[in-house]
């Protein structure tokens, strides 16, 4: 039972890994601010899915349901506000281009 | 055994979703990406007995945020002709490496599988999640509420119609 939730974690364990990378490459390579979003949704996609798999492993799924709503709630919040900001930015700049949020820079 | 075919089915089409969502050139179809890879993770959850979380995950990240990409997506003007094909080419070029490093660290992370240590604490008790949710972590609640307080208020802040404010006249220059 115990190698069989060894295996289970670790390969949940490599493709959560694999999910982050892609979700930082995402972010780091991007341009667009959207896309930027896009990756870090991505990233707490995997972080969800670490909780989840600790949670069933370890025999507390209670508590990795709540931690993993509590997660929700504020990934939606943090998105809401990007959203919000990253229109506000389309508005100013007329683009979506990082690149071009240079207003600070110096 | 029908378990762990579905959990390796599950994790591979959830990392395929993950990389199409990233790698595809249409910001619409990038954002019904995201949504299939929640929907995807809404199947995971289910499978770890998580109906709980697999309806918040459902219909939070794969209704409400979808709606809140497309909504920022339709609100913002994409590029078109020869500055949209340039940008595309460009973007091309970036995310070409992205397959070869998720095959690479893929590869090295299956050849390393036995040496991770991932020591596991003993199960504990079970409780009911409602139990946990309204009785262990009751201030996590709290926290919700000001988090959702805060996000409302950021959004109002951000599209507050202000009044045109005028440049001041002799201001500094940099």
């Amino acid at each position: 039972m115990m190698a069989h939730a060894q295996a289970l974690f670790s390969t949940g364990v490599i493709f959560i890994i694999l999910l982050a990378v892609t979700a930082l490459y995402c972010i780091l390579f991007s341009r667009n601010l959207i896309r930027i979003l896009i990756g870090l949704e991505l990233l707490i996609k995997a972080v969800t899915l670490l909780i989840a798999l600790a949670g069933y492993i370890t025999g507390h799924m209670a508590l990795a349901q709540t931690m993993i709503i509590t997660l929700i709630v504020i990934e939606v919040v943090v998105i809401a506000v990007a959203a919000g900001i990253v229109i506000g930015a389309h508005r100013h700049n007329q683009s979506l281009d990082v690149r071009t949020l240079r207003n600070l820079k110096g | 055994m029908t378990f762990d075919i579905l959990y390796i089915a599950l994790l591979t089409l959830l990392l395929l979703a993950g990389v199409w969502a990233v790698m595809t050139l249409n910001l619409l179809k990038s954002a019904i990406g995201l949504a299939v890879t929640s929907a995807i993770l809404t199947l995971l959850l289910f499978l770890m007995d998580a109906p709980l979380a697999g309806v918040f995950e459902l219909s939070v990240c794969a209704g409400l945020i979808t709606v809140v990409f497309i909504s920022a997506i339709s609100l913002t003007k994409p590029l078109a002709g020869a500055e949209a094909q340039a940008r595309d080419r460009s973007r091309v070029k970036r995310f070409i490496f992205l397959p070869i490093i998720i095959v690479i660290v893929g590869a090295a992370l299956y050849a390393l599988h036995p040496q991770m240590d991932l020591s596991l604490p003993p199960a504990g008790a079970e409780m009911d999640v409602r139990q946990v949710l309204w009785n262990v972590r009751r201030l996590d609640l709290v926290g919700q509420i000001l988090v959702i307080l805060a996000g409302v208020f950021g959004v109002v802040i951000l599209f507050k119609d202000q009044p045109d404010a005028k440049e001041p006249q002799g201001g500094t220059k940099s």
